[in-house]
């Protein structure tokens, strides 16, 4: 697949920890609050997943933590500094916080060009990123022509032209087709292998659950949760298993007495506390014939919706 | 300096580190300047104009002029006598409308050159790769204004050549004389002066349309709203804005006026605009939210 320089895993030899710290993050934009005194830090070695659901604050974050917009309060740092004193900043932090963030006119490798010689870049390394993420073809191409999934990879190439120690990406899985998706997860990892610090954004819990090694959440502005994914997970309490059998009132009521929360239900029983083994062998003992067993979602999933719940400022279909 | 640990991407070229130095940002501005097309229309046909309007008049004049006879025909006995026909030869070569036009022209180059970054969001990159705003901002103002100086000295020049060579018979001047070399300076010096205009108007509105109707509402149609003479602040304003020192340098002449303006002042006039224009672009980009 890719040469086996690409591929090359194992420890960093790391003397310099380059870690994102967030401390009483709060930002304000007249009377709503954005941000309200977020605390977390993002560790070198690892994917960490950013998550919340829409207009939880993620993107404010980000901006915060890149010095594009002051915050009111607090300080976010990238190796103990301030990102917005630092004279340049492509050898330090790789950013793509929005694909639509070029101008149209002009192609690829003129933007990246200019990019490259405001930090004293080599001219090759832009058609080395270029190369690197799939667009060496179309580099001569205005970039206003580009479908939404070219400009993702074309803002990947620009936060890869400075190897930075520090990549943060913004919802980069967004317009992506299934291959660039799967390219994406790949370089993510692969990224944090070498022993980079790799923060990345969405709010689809589903996409972090493949590449993610820790995660912090937010809603409403305030952090849910900082820590691994197995950590989070076991967070998910309502974890269920459906359940449909020729004789649902005695399985029931077996499962009941083992402790198991049962909700009866069209589709059949939704099982709670009680793993589908366990469900299997209690059918077995009662001789009941099952017709469905089916775990719902994953514990993830699940984890995020309930932590979020509250949190969640666009719900469908229920009127605030 | 700490040290990079990480390896490098794809085992390609190390980037090795390097110092910033406000060459790397001048390279950058002029790369993002010639790599859209918009730049090579916009001041093509910006000093065509220009030059084709101040031709077309001198050639016309000229050959008005030929047609006269070379005596004017002796006026009937008794009638008071006649102020002699005057022609400045020069003055064709620094028409106002003409000259008007270049303005906008060159402040809506200063002001894309920002609002550009806004409207397409680029800003946002160009700051993550740049935090320093300040370095950014005197950067392209740099790259703009020596570009547009280029320009303008290049029209200048050629609109008086071309004039003047056509009015060669009528008095036309050469580039060695005074008047004519001040009025090449001042006009060649009003394209950068304008666009530093623009660029500090196109950071504090950032939006396309707002920043060309305040181009045009600042440098052409402020200076007419202080026309009046009745008073002396009001005709002292007017006296302090780019087109009025320009018509003192370029030798547009109106009549002597109450409070004309003089080519010491005019010259000062350039340089605040310039200051100020460049202290606002600045202070916009760097204090308020990308």
């Amino acid at each position: 697949m890719c040469p086996p320089a690409r591929c090359r895993t194992g420890p960093a030899r790391a003397t310099v920890v380059h870690v994102i710290e967030v401390s009483e993050l709060t930002k304000r934009y007249g009377d709503t609050t954005a941000v309200r005194a977020l605390t977390f830090t993002v560790r070198p070695g690892r994917v960490t997943g950013f998550l919340g659901p829409n207009g939880a604050g993620k993107t404010t974050t980000l901006r915060l933590l890149l010095g594009l917009d002051t915050p009111t309060g607090g300080t976010a740092t990238v190796d103990g500094q301030a990102f917005a004193g630092r004279p340049r900043g492509l050898r330090r932090v790789g950013a793509l916080l929005d694909a639509q963030d070029v101008h149209g006119g002009r192609s690829a490798r003129a933007h990246l060009a200019a990019l490259a010689a405001s930090n004293g870049i080599p001219r090759r390394r832009v058609a080395e990123v270029l190369a690197e993420v799939g667009l060496a073809d179309v580099a001569g191409r205005r970039i206003g022509g580009y479908s939404l999934g070219m400009k993702q990879r074309l803002g990947i190439a620009a936060a890869l032209l400075g190897d930075p120690p520090v990549l943060v990406f913004d919802e980069p899985l967004n317009g992506l087709d299934p291959e660039g998706v799967q390219w994406l997860r790949a370089l993510l990892r692969r990224l944090a292998a070498e022993g980079r610090t790799v923060f990345v954004s969405s709010h689809q819990m589903s996409e972090m659950e493949l590449c993610a090694q820790d995660l912090v959440v937010i809603g409403r502005g305030e952090l849910i949760a900082a820590e691994s994914l197995g950590a989070f997970a076991a967070r998910g309490t309502r974890r269920g298993v459906r359940v449909a059998a020729r004789d649902p009132e005695r399985l029931a009521a077996a499962l009941r007495a083992e402790g198991a929360g049962v909700v009866a239900g069209e589709q059949g029983l939704t099982v709670t506390g009680a793993d589908p083994a366990r469900i299997g062998e209690l059918a077995l003992r009662e001789a009941v014939v099952l017709t469905e067993l089916t775990p719902l979602g994953s514990s993830l999933e699940q984890a995020f919706m309930e932590l979020t719940a509250d949190s969640v400022d666009y719900l469908a279909g229920e009127p605030r | 300096m700490t040290a990079t640990t990480v390896r490098s991407p794809s085992g390609a070229t190390a980037v090795p580190h390097a110092p910033a130095r406000f060459r790397q940002l001048l390279t950058a501005e002029w790369i993002k300047l010639w790599s859209l097309r918009s730049t090579y229309w916009v001041l093509g046909a910006g000093a065509l104009t220009v030059i084709g309007i101040n031709v077309n008049s001198a050639w016309s004049n000229a050959d008005r002029l030929a047609r006269l006879p070379a005596e004017p025909p002796a006026p009937p006995p008794g009638t008071p006598e006649k102020p002699v026909l005057t022609f400045d030869a020069m003055h064709t070569a620094f028409l106002d409308p003409a000259w008007q036009i270049f303005m906008v022209v060159a402040c809506s180059v200063g002001a894309i050159a920002v609002f550009g970054e806004y409207t397409s969001g680029l800003i946002r990159t160009t700051l993550t790769a740049v935090p320093d705003r300040r370095a950014v901002v005197l950067a392209k103002a740099a790259v703009v204004t020596g570009v547009m100086t280029a320009l303008g000295a290049a029209v200048a020049c050629t609109a008086l050549l071309c004039t003047q060579y056509l009015l060669r018979d009528h008095g036309g001047v050469s580039l060695a004389d005074p008047d004519a070399l001040r009025a090449v300076a001042g006009s060649a010096l009003l394209a950068p002066l304008c666009a530093l205009v623009g660029m500090a108007i196109g950071a504090v509105v950032r939006h396309a349309a707002g920043a060309v109707v305040g181009s045009i509402l600042t440098l052409l149609l402020l200076p007419v709203l202080f026309q009046g003479e009745t008073y002396r602040w009001v005709a002292e304003i007017g006296n302090a804005m780019p087109l009025s020192a320009w018509e003192t340098l370029s030798g547009n002449h109106w009549g002597a006026g109450r409070y004309p303006v003089t080519v010491t002042e005019a010259w000062l006039v350039y340089a605040a605009w310039a200051a100020g224009a460049l202290l606002v672009a600045v202070e916009a980009v760097r204090r308020r939210d990308a």
